[in-house]
C-alpha cells in the first residue's frame, strides 16, 4: 500500500525539478562559490540574469542592441555629419565607393550613406519599441481578462482575434496604410500593431490559462482572496514570462516590417531617413553601386537577428524546460 | 488529540456531480460524474478523521467541497453552524478564516514569485483584522518557527526550498489564520517517506499546541492509522465505513476495507504467513454509471440479489460498534 503510490509521486516530481535545478544550473558558471550563493536568497528573475549573464548568445545580442540604442539616442556620438542638411550632400559626389572620408560610400545623391544610416536607426527603434509595447499592452492585458473570466467573455474575445488573424499581414497593412495620405512613424506603429496584438493575446491567454489552474491559484481563492488579488498577485507574474519573450522577438519583426512597408512606399517618406528607404531608392543602380543598399541591409538584418536571439536567449532562462 | 466537545464540522448528504455535455453550440447534458455522492460525517474539536480510498473516489472533491472551491450539487457543508457551502461575498470570506487547506503537492501549492515570507503573510494581508499591520512580520517569523523553518529564511524563494521544508510552508500558510479546521488533501503522499513522517509528526504537534481538528486525506493507511482518530472509507463517492480508528482497523466489517487492509504490508514475518490477501476482481466502475443498489457489487465476493437491489445505507448494524454500509455486515 505504501508502495503504490511512490512511482506516481516520483514522477510528479521530477516533472517539476526543472525549476529547482535551475537555481542550481544558473550558478553552474559560479559553481565553485556553491555555499555562499545557496543562501542568497534568488528570485526567478535574479536566477535568470545569472543564467543569461554566462550566455555567448545573450552577451552578443545585448552588445549589438545597445550600440544600435546609443545610435538612435544620440547619433552625433557616431558621426558628425547631418544628412537632414542639405548643404551636405553634394550631386558631384554621388554613388562614391568606401573611402576613409564616406565610410560606406555615397549614395545617388551624393550623401554620405553612414550617416544615413546611423541616423535611419531612430525611426527603426521608436517604432519597434513603441509597437511592441502597445500591443503587449493591449494584447496582454486582454488576453489575462479573456484568460482569467473564462466562458462569454473568453470566446468573444478569441473571436475577435481570430477576425484578426484572417487578414493577411503584408495585405492589411498596405490597406491601412493607404488610408492616410502620408506616412508617418505613428501610422506606421498603428498599422502595425492592430495586426500584431491578436498573436501577444493568444500567448498572454494561453499562459494565463495555464497559471490559473495551478495549486497556488487555488490556494489563494481558499485564503478568500480577491479576484483582483489573484490576478495581479499571482497569476499575471507567472504568465507575464512568454509574453516578455513574444514581444523581444517581435520587436526584431516590426523593425523588418517598418523596413518593408517603407520600402513599398506606404511607411515613411522622405525626408525622413529609414533604412526600407534607403534600400528602396538604391535598388535601381544597385550594379553600379551597391553600398547605398548592402550597408542599411546589413545593419536592418543584424538589428532584427539580435532581438531574436536576445528573445530566445530570455525564453531559455525564463523556461529551461524548453531546453 | 482526544476529541473533545460539540462538532465544529457538520456534513450532511454533500453531492457533487460534474455535468458531461455534448456539442460545441448547443450544449446539452448527457450524464454527470458521481464524484460525491451523498456524504454525511462530523467532526468535533481537536479531533483527526482520515478518510481513505483509491483514486478516483472522491477524496480531493470532498475536499474542495469542504473548503468552498467546489460548489456542491446539494447537501451542506456547516462549520460551527454557518454554512459555507452556499456562502458568497464578505460571509464566505469570513467562513473561510476557520477552515483552511493544505495542499497535495508541495512543488505546486507555493506561487514561485513570491517569497516564503509572503507566502506565509499572505492570509494577513487579505484578512487584514487577524493581526495589525505592524506585527504581521514578527507573525510571520513565528510561525516559521512553529513549523520548524529558520524565521531569516523568509526572504527567500520556494525553489530553495526542499519538498518537505515547502510543505512546512504550506502548513504555516494554513496556520496563519489559526483556523479550527485544516483539510490536508494527501499532504504527505509527494515527500519521501521519512520526510512523510516528520510531517505527520508536526501536525500532530501543532494540534495538540492549538487544538485544531484535522480532516485528513489519504491514499497510505499506515499514515492514516497513524495519525487519525476515526476513519471514514470511501468508495466511488460513497462512505462505506465510518469509525473510530481501531474498530476500522481491528474490526472492519465492509468487504472493500477488509480488501484494503488486507493489502497492507505487515512488517512481521510471523503474521505474513498466517494473514489472508483479498485481491478484488477488476477495476472500480465509471462514476459516470455506477451500479445499482450497493455499488461496491459488481466487485464483492459477498454479492448477492439483494445488493443490486436495495442500496444499504452507512449505519451502524447489528454486532459492530460502528457505521457501515454493508446488507453482510
Amino acid at each position: 500500500m505504501g508502495d503504490s503510490p511512490a512511482p506516481a509521486t516520483g514522477h510528479a516530481r521530477h516533472a517539476r525539478r526543472p525549476s529547482r535545478f535551475r537555481s542550481s544550473g544558473s550558478s553552474r558558471g559560479s559553481g565553485r562559490r556553491g555555499r555562499a550563493q545557496e543562501i542568497r536568497p534568488a528570485s526567478l528573475w535574479s536566477d535568470a540574469w545569472q543564467d543569461l549573464r554566462g550566455r555567448p548568445l545573450f552577451v552578443g545580442a545585448a552588445f549589438i542592441i545597445i550600440v544600435f540604442l546609443a545610435m538612435s539616442a544620440f547619433p552625433r556620438l557616431f558621426t558628425s555629419v547631418n544628412p537632414f542638411d542639405a548643404a551636405t550632400c553634394q550631386l558631384s559626389d554621388a554613388r562614391q565607393g568606401v573611402s576613409g572620408l564616406h565610410w560606406f560610400g555615397t549614395d545617388n545623391l551624393g550623401c554620405d550613406v553612414y550617416a544615413r544610416v546611423v541616423y535611419g536607426a531612430r525611426n527603426s527603434v521608436v517604432i519597434g519599441v513603441t509597437t511592441t509595447v502597445a500591443t503587449a499592452l493591449f494584447g496582454g492585458l486582454l488576453g489575462l481578462v479573456a484568460g482569467f473570466t473564462g466562458g462569454a467573455v473568453d470566446t468573444l474575445f478569441s473571436r475577435i482575434t481570430e477576425i484578426f488573424f484572417a487578414i493577411p499581414s503584408v495585405l492589411g497593412a498596405l490597406l491601412i496604410l493607404s488610408v492616410f495620405r502620408t506616412g508617418n512613424v505613428w501610422t506606421v506603429v498603428l498599422a502595425l500593431a492592430v495586426l500584431a496584438w491578436p498573436m501577444t493575446f493568444r500567448i498572454a491567454r494561453a499562459a494565463v490559462i495555464t497559471a490559473k489552474s495551478q495549486d497556488y491559484v487555488l490556494a489563494a481563492v481558499g485564503l478568500g482572496a480577491s479576484a483582483p488579488r489573484i490576478m495581479f498577485r499571482h497569476i499575471l507574474p507567472n504568465a507575464v514570462a512568454p509574453v516578455i519573450v513574444v514581444a523581444t522577438i517581435n520587436l526584431g519583426t516590426f523593425v523588418a516590417a517598418e523596413a518593408g512597408l517603407s520600402f513599398l512606399g506606404v511607411g515613411l517618406n522622405s525626408p525622413d531617413i529609414s533604412w526600407g528607404l534607403m534600400i528602396a531608392d538604391a535598388r535601381r543602380r544597385f550594379l553600379e553601386a551597391p553600398g547605398p543598399l548592402l550597408f542599411p541591409a546589413l545593419f536592418l538584418s543584424l538589428t532584427v537577428l539580435a532581438f531574436i536571439m536576445l528573445g530566445d536567449a530570455v525564453r531559455d532562462a525564463l523556461d529551461p524546460k524548453l531546453r | 488529540m482526544a476529541a473533545t466537545g460539540e462538532p465544529i464540522l457538520e456534513v450532511r448528504h454533500l453531492v457533487k456531480h460534474f455535468p458531461l455535455t455534448q456539442g460545441a453550440l448547443f450544449r446539452k447534458q448527457v450524464g454527470a460524474i458521481r464524484a460525491v455522492d451523498g456524504v454525511s460525517f462530523e467532526l468535533r474539536r481537536g479531533e483527526t478523521l482520515g478518510i481513505v480510498g483509491e483514486s478516483g473516489c472522491g477524496k480531493s472533491t470532498l475536499a474542495k467541497l469542504l473548503t468552498a472551491l467546489e460548489r456542491p450539487t446539494s447537501g451542506s457543508v456547516r462549520i460551527r453552524g454557518r454554512e459555507i457551502a452556499h456562502a458568497r461575498g464578505a460571509e464566505l470570506k469570513q467562513v473561510r478564516r476557520n477552515i483552511q487547506m493544505v495542499m497535495q503537492d508541495p512543488y505546486t501549492s507555493l506561487n514561485p514569485r513570491m517569497t516564503v515570507g509572503d507566502i506565509v503573510g499572505e492570509p494577513y494581508e487579505i484578512h487584514p483584522e487577524v493581526v495589525p499591520k505592524g506585527d504581521r512580520r514578527r507573525a510571520v517569523r513565528e510561525l516559521l518557527e512553529v513549523v520548524g523553518l529558520n524565521p531569516d529564511h523568509a526572504d527567500r524563494y520556494p525553489h530553495q526550498f526542499s519538498g518537505g521544508q515547502r510543505q512546512r510552508v504550506g502548513i504555516a500558510r494554513g496556520l496563519a489564520l489559526r483556523p479550527e479546521i485544516i483539510i490536508c488533501d494527501e499532504p504527505v503522499s509527494a515527500l519521501d517517506v521519512s520526510i512523510q513522517a516528520q510531517v505527520v509528526n508536526l501536525l500532530e504537534r501543532l494540534q495538540d499546541e492549538f487544538g485544531i481538528a484535522y480532516v485528513f486525506i489519504a491514499h497510505d493507511l499506515s499514515v492514516i492509522r497513524h495519525i487519525s482518530d476515526r476513519v471514514g472509507v470511501m468508495y466511488l463517492g460513497k462512505m462505506v465505513e465510518l469509525g473510530a480508528d481501531a474498530e476500522i482497523y481491528d474490526r472492519p466489517v465492509h468487504p472493500y476495507t477488509q480488501a484494503l487492509l488486507s493489502a497492507v504490508p505487515v512488517p512481521d514475518p510471523e503474521g505474513r504467513e498466517r494473514r489472508q490477501r483479498i485481491i478484488l476482481q477488476g477495476d472500480p466502475p465509471s462514476p459516470a454509471s455506477p451500479p445499482s443498489g450497493c455499488r461496491f457489487r459488481t466487485r464483492c465476493w459477498k454479492a448477492r440479489e439483494v445488493c443490486a437491489e436495495q442500496e444499504p445505507l452507512l449505519q451502524i448494524r447489528p454486532g459492530t460498534a460502528h457505521a457501515s454500509a454493508c446488507h453482510f455486515a
